[in-house]
């Protein structure tokens, strides 16, 4: 019982709710060893799927031989297109309104490519199995460079559609085109640079990069023929869409469709998907009447689930001499792989790269972005970012640094000068995005004072006149990037997957001694939303936040939601618990008006209670509350405490960001040193301190891999070449920087609780402001602009290129 | 294929079974004996998620057969707390320290954190990066994991606390 002569604070304090650095509840498990991942799912008669793949990026399946894996002791099963076409599960469609092979169908088109499905008895076995199917292959002509794509002899990649020249997006111009995306003003755009004082362009390209979660993407399919029944437990980022799309694909009614995704070793964009081996496991367990597990390894990760990136961007950049922005034009070249599974809302090809104007007022803009198939993996997901804003954020923010040289500017003064001022909010882009809130010019200007800016550059220049004088090898780089993101998808008017409306839910139930359990639509990959969501009831029922459960991931359970990805959880989930929270507590007022008979408008909520206004000591707790709401409600009142929200967000919100971020550079060996980042993230209302902090620590070192080493490449006979950790760059506790963290806090306007979402700010804010730094580092001598990733080869080539190895 | 019989401690605990030569300590783990605190994340023995202590050393049992612990003393991060349930030091600064966020490289990291403690019990934030570059998180950037174990190791070097333990 709460202590009624407690002041409001220590009541307050007490919650544990909005605002709180509380421990995280999921811990407990996870510090022990409990946790419940997907590969620890072990279900009696249990069988292990197996992928025979394509060993070539381009040729044609002329025979698969599996009669000697079939001949094996403990194979149960091998499945090929052959045996899926039936079905009509050879191909499966993607989000991106594409269809993707999920056995190749008469031909592979990337490395890797699954061919055929082995089950047995265990996971040795299968992978014995897999050695014995022979395939073979007619290699067909590679193509791997997407700026080649549409060549007139470019080779013909997808047989499956080179007749259907009507694409999801749009007419398609070319055999290897998906579609082109067209957003602005062109005439305005073009009348602008036509006139402008001083214009920059520049190619300014995002490798092909992969989110790899330390957990693979892994499944285990249980078919129950008796009850006709199908369970699926996943490492689904999204697992109401995932059962969906399960259900229509498979005809079994949605509700004889059970979508599992219980604890996720990581996510980052991978795992919201649906990839062959889901289908090959469900289609197995159907076939065989058993439970079949796949999971992948890590190669397979790499090189086959959804890489990231992969865009080429030319931007243009239109100024007066004094370096007010006049224009931007751009346009995007981006490589799609063998088939479009790019990861957006339905109506946004590109998804919400249009937010490439980025935290400026630019009068005018304007975009096109051309699709294409290459000889590489399908994908294109969201890797920790909004739907292909971090691409928009790492082009707007080089191409302020190259405009900034360009004019002799300082690269913070160029941005202070076309920041969107504080009042311009609601602000249109010149793209078409309503920003919510921001305070720009106060943020970039606490970053700058935190780090002594001015001094910096001071040091810079005496840095510089001693590498001259051949006094130090090395070279001091300044990176300031400034970031707006656009997340919390979204308002169903205009986003979608697969039809469905980006809502989201909560369903909260207070039980009758006040505690509570709240089911999500979201779901957790380690961003902490036990703890969280547990924060916002807490606060808004004025319930311990101890006493609250929170759930989420199985869909015969949970209300229906798009799941957790672009930084939605807290945007849209968040906003559902706040305002389900709030019906309860409507109904909570007329029980304590009841319990004391009073009218409900003469009662005030007052932390964890309604009391009567002007007789602070004529009170009913929320507690009291509950136990009155399954005892003796109101005449005419249905009993019980609970409600449901399906959360439409008015809008996205859009966190930003000020990065400064200082280098050494070794001209020599190319080796960097991050010798100081500095983070200040305003993600409006802060719910769990520690947990905010915990992400932007997580989203800066992805985004320093993605920046300083990491890369997705191919040989020019599509080989893969960087699929296992020994080739693809991921940050050890050695090389990775020591991070200080800052905020401001705007919040957001149409929020219940003014709540942005952070988790995905660092990744979008800390790649441009690594790449800065390294390009500001060799500024002074001309070679324009370095592509990422800029590991220490890279960074050498570049002192070559700038004449400095004598 | 060939099998023989494995018999080693777990967890203080002893154990015997028949394996296939080639199965991985990793897979007898976690399949044969339902220990799935260690897990698999990457099959080269780069991210450490399946590191384990065999016989007072950090070893990664996905590149490791069971019959080569055969005899040994594994320990895993079931095995970390007290047996009336009270968390290991690094179990409890990894929580307090926010040093984990989905989970899945933590009983590695800490079963690494573990001998690191032993081998260096008052390491420098240098030192515990480079004691644990042996393992990757892709979640916290690190930082609070040397927080975690700088809090392990504060916790465990001070004296009354090892007065009360002895």
């Amino acid at each position: 019982m709460t202590d009624t002569t407690l002041p409001r604070e220590e009541r307050e304090a007490t919650l544990k709710g909005v605002g709180c650095a509380r421990r995280r509840t999921e811990d407990a498990r996870f510090i022990q060893g409990k946790g419940n991942y997907v590969d620890d799912v072990k279900l009696p008669g249990m069988l292990f799927g197996d992928f025979v793949r394509s060993p070539y990026a381009h040729a044609r399946v002329k025979s698969i031989d599996a009669s000697a894996a079939k001949a094996l002791p403990g194979v149960k099963a091998v499945l090929t297109a052959a045996d899926l076409k039936p079905l009509g599960l050879h191909y499966m469609p993607t989000l991106a309104g594409d269809v993707q092979a999920v056995l190749a169908d008469e031909k592979v088109l990337y490395q890797n490519q699954e061919v055929a499905f082995v089950v047995a008895e265990d996971r040795y076995v299968a992978a014995d199995a897999v050695e014995l199917i022979t395939v073979e292959y007619e290699e067909l002509p590679v193509l791997v460079d997407p700026f080649k794509a549409m060549d007139e002899r470019a080779p013909l990649l997808r047989d499956d559609i080179k007749d259907k020249m009507d694409g999801s997006h749009g007419k398609r111009r070319h055999h290897n085109h998906i579609f082109t995306w067209e957003v602005g003003d062109k005439a305005g755009t073009d009348d602008v640079f036509a006139k402008a004082a001083v214009t920059i362009k520049e190619l300014i390209s995002y490798q092909r990069v992969h989110p790899s979660p330390l957990e693979t993407c892994s499944c285990v399919a249980s078919m129950d023929k008796i009850r006709g029944e199908l369970t699926v437990w996943g490492t689904f980022q999204a697992p109401h869409v995932i059962r969906t799309v399960a259900s229509i694909l498979s005809g079994i009614p949605e509700h004889k469709v059970r979508i599992i995704a219980p604890d996720i070793g990581g996510g980052f964009g991978n795992k919201v998907g649906a990839y062959p081996g889901y289908i090959c496991a469900v289609v197995a367990s159907i076939v065989l009447g058993v439970p079949v597990k796949w999971v992948e390894d890590r190669m397979e990760n790499l090189s086959t689930t959804s890489f990231a990136r992969d865009y080429h961007m030319t931007c243009e950049l239109a100024a007066t001499n004094e370096g007010k922005l006049l224009g931007l034009r751009a346009h995007v070249l981006a490589d799609h792989g063998a088939f479009d599974a790019c990861a957006d809302p339905t109506k946004y090809p590109a998804g919400f790269f249009s937010i490439c104007t980025g935290s400026y007022d630019i009068p005018v803009a304007h975009l096109t972005v051309d699709g294409v198939y290459t000889n590489k993996a399908p994908g294109g997901v969201a890797y920790r970012c909004s739907f292909r804003v971090t691409e928009a954020a790492y082009m707007i923010e080089r191409a302020m640094d190259i405009l900034a040289q360009k004019l002799g500017m300082d690269p913070a003064d160029l941005r202070m000068k076309n920041f969107i001022q504080p009042e311009q909010f609601p602000y249109r882009s010149a793209l078409g995005w309503e920003y919510d809130s921001g305070n720009y010019p106060a943020a970039l200007t606490k970053a700058m004072e935190a780090v002594g800016y001015r001094a910096l550059r001071e040091e810079q220049a005496r840095n510089r006149e001693a590498f001259a004088r051949g006094e130090t090898r090395e070279l001091m780089g300044i990176g300031v990037a400034f970031f707006t993101e656009i997340v919390g998808a979204g308002p169903t008017k205009n986003c979608d997957i697969l039809g469905i409306g980006m809502f989201d839910s909560a369903e909260i139930r207070v039980h009758p001694t006040g505690a509570v359990i709240a089911r999500m639509g979201t779901k957790s990959q380690g961003q902490g939303h036990e703890t969280t969501y547990a924060q916002i009831i807490a606060t808004e029922l004025g319930i311990d936040a101890d006493l609250i459960t929170v759930e989420e991931g199985d869909t015969s359970t949970a209300p229906y939601g798009l799941g957790t990805y672009g930084s939605r959880s807290t945007p849209v989930a968040g906003a559902a618990t706040a305002v389900a929270a709030r019906k309860i507590r409507a109904k909570a007022q007329m029980i304590a008006a009841h319990l004391l008979e009073v009218a409900d408008n003469d009662l005030e909520w007052d932390v964890d209670r309604f009391r009567v206004k002007g007789l602070p000591e004529k009170f009913k707790t929320m507690k009291e509350i509950a136990w009155a709401a399954y005892n003796v409600p109101p005449p005419n009142m249905e009993p019980g405490l609970e409600a449901t929200s399906y959360y439409d967000p008015p809008n996205m919100t859009y966190p930003f960001g000020a990065y400064i971020c200082v280098m050494d550079i070794d001209v020599d060996t190319g080796s960097s040193k991050v010798r100081r980042f500095y983070a200040l993230d305003d993600c409006g209302t802060r719910i769990n301190p520690m947990i905010i902090e915990g992400q932007v620590h997580g989203g800066l070192t992805e985004g320093f891999g993605i920046a300083m080493g990491q890369e997705i490449a191919y040989d020019p006979l599509g080989n893969v070449m960087g699929a296992s950790f020994l080739d693809f760059f991921l940050p050890t506790a050695v090389e990775t920087p020591v991070w200080e963290t800052d905020w401001t806090v705007t919040p957001s306007p149409h929020h219940p609780i003014g709540a942005k979402g952070v988790g995905e700010s660092p990744n979008v804010g800390s790649v441009p402001c690594f790449s800065n730094a390294v390009n500001d580092a060799f500024a002074p001598f001309g070679i324009g602009h370095i592509q990422m990733p800029h590991d220490a080869w890279r960074v050498w080539k570049a002192a070559e290129k700038a004449g400095l190895h004598g | 294929m060939a099998t023989r019989t494995v018999s080693l401690t777990v967890n203080g605990k002893p154990v015997s079974a028949e394996v296939e030569d080639r199965t991985l300590l990793i897979h007898f783990l976690r399949e044969h004996l339902n220990i799935t605190g260690p897990h698999v994340g990457c099959d080269t023995s780069h991210c450490g998620a399946c590191t384990v202590d065999l016989d007072g050393r950090s070893v990664k049992s996905c590149t490791l057969f069971a019959v080569q612990a055969d005899g040994g003393e594994v320990l895993t991060i079931e095995g970390m707390a007290a047996p009336d349930g009270t968390l290991h030091a690094l179990q409890e600064g990894f929580s307090a320290m926010h040093g984990l966020q989905c989970g899945f490289c933590t009983p590695g990291m800490i079963t690494r954190a573990y001998r690191l403690l032993k081998e260096n019990p008052n390491p420098t934030d240098e030192e515990i990066r480079f004691g644990i570059s042996g393992n990757l998180c892709r979640c916290t950037g690190y930082q609070n994991i040397v927080k975690a174990i700088r809090y392990a190791a504060d916790k465990l070097n001070s004296p009354t606390l090892q007065e009360a333990a002895e």
